[in-house]
């Protein structure tokens, strides 16, 4: 076929549509967030003593990053799902999740006596922490995949791996909601494992699933 | 390539996503060009044929059009599909390959006709469904509007648009799974 026999059938389709990608992001985002609510509530749900946790800094801290990491990854995800668009501010962005934890880190470790380290990190539910936000994080990542091979990734292992951290801050917010262990200590540990699984199955599904 | 141009190239984009089949015939036109001048200068060695990235990247533009913004320029985001079409295809042909990522000459790629020779979109063509190709064909190559296709194969316009998308739509997917490279 020749180019310009090509182009005659490409223009008999021009009148054919398909949602803007950027509107398809944000209802990709809510249906995501609906789903990690529905997997969370039927599953662990809150914690009892939720509205007096938080009065407490460490327990709302816990929302800081997650929330963070997921309206960074959100930017970043679109810009790179989008070809030709520039990713530095975004990707620059991605840095303030993990810098926040950082401080909050060195924070704790200069409030909590040494002696104390070791139980902070370890808390109570680590497993229960690395199983759940994986758990809540899948359908939500399967979304966000999907989204991906509506859009135009140009660097698909990246962009799936975004897709992860996004995932993880979404499932991580809910399961924050849910968890005993505030210490930044033991988020900074397992929350951040958990959330590499969810970029590390991101990055996979990136590489074999969204092909354009 | 000037500014103006791009700026022309973005208007009749934004005309044929509204609907605007004569702004969208000349934009692929114009970018065809563009994309040819700008992948024949990216191979120097043989075993890709620029005219199938040009095919394949056409194809991409379309199917992803929803993914431009209508308030960004449109040039980036055709090189950005081009050079990654370019890629691909030097990748299912198993060969190492230096792209300069952040090359400008390609702002300044000047307009080139086509070569003729045996297309890979001929073969994506064979593994449409019989109805499917058949209207494509009757579109591309035998060049027939909507309504002769419709009149020739005794079916509505409606039916030969659904089979023409979903058959445009099928080829494109399987170029971006790479079953049609020269093995």
């Amino acid at each position: 076929m020749r180019t310009d026999d090509l182009i005659k059938a490409l223009d008999a389709d021009a009148r054919s549509k398909a949602m803007p990608l950027r509107s398809a992001w944000w209802m990709a985002a809510g249906a995501a967030a609906i789903t990690a609510a529905i997997v969370f509530l039927l599953t662990i749900g809150p914690r009892p003593d939720f509205m007096a946790a938080a009065h407490t800094m460490r327990f709302l801290s816990k929302f800081v990053f997650t929330i963070v990491l997921a309206v960074s990854a959100f930017a970043l995800i679109r810009a790179l799902s989008t070809p030709g668009a520039p990713t530095g501010r975004a990707m620059a962005g991605m840095i303030a999740a993990p810098l926040l934890v950082a401080v909050a880190v060195v924070l704790e470790l200069l409030v909590v006596p040494q002696a104390d380290w070791g139980t902070r990190m370890v808390g109570s539910n680590m497993m229960i922490c690395m199983g759940f936000i994986p758990l809540i994080g899948i359908g939500p990542l399967a979304i966000f995949l999907w989204m991906l091979r509506y859009g135009a990734p140009t660097r698909p292992v990246l962009a799936g791996a975004v897709a992860g951290l996004l995932a993880g801050g979404l499932a991580a917010t809910f399961y924050a909601a849910h968890c005993f262990d505030d210490s930044p200590l033991f988020v900074a540990t397992w929350y951040t494992i958990a959330i590499a699984v969810l970029a590390l199955l991101g990055a996979l599904g990136g590489r074999f699933f969204v092909r354009w | 390539m000037t500014g103006k141009d791009e700026a022309e190239l973005s208007r009749l984009m934004r005309a044929a996503i509204a609907g605007d089949e004569k702004a969208y015939a000349d934009f692929l036109h114009r970018i065809a060009a563009l994309v040819r001048g700008f992948v024949r200068r990216k191979i120097v060695q043989g075993g890709v044929d620029p005219e199938d990235v040009v095919q394949e990247t056409l194809l991409a533009i379309h199917v992803k059009r929803h993914t431009w913004r209508q308030d960004a320029s449109v040039l980036p985001w055709v090189y950005a599909i081009a050079r990654f079409k370019l890629i691909d295809a030097f990748r299912r042909r198993g060969r190492r390959i230096e792209i300069d990522v952040d090359d400008i000459a390609e702002t300044f790629a000047e307009p080139e006709p086509e070569t003729v020779s045996e297309r890979d979109i001929n073969r994506a063509l064979d593994g449409l469904s019989p109805a499917q190709r058949s209207v494509v064909s009757a579109v591309s190559v035998e060049g027939r509007s909507i309504g002769e296709t419709a009149a020739k194969f005794g079916i509505s316009e409606t039916a030969v648009r659904v089979s023409l998308h979903r058959g445009l739509a099928a080829i494109a997917k399987r170029f971006g799974q790479g079953r049609f490279g020269r093995e």
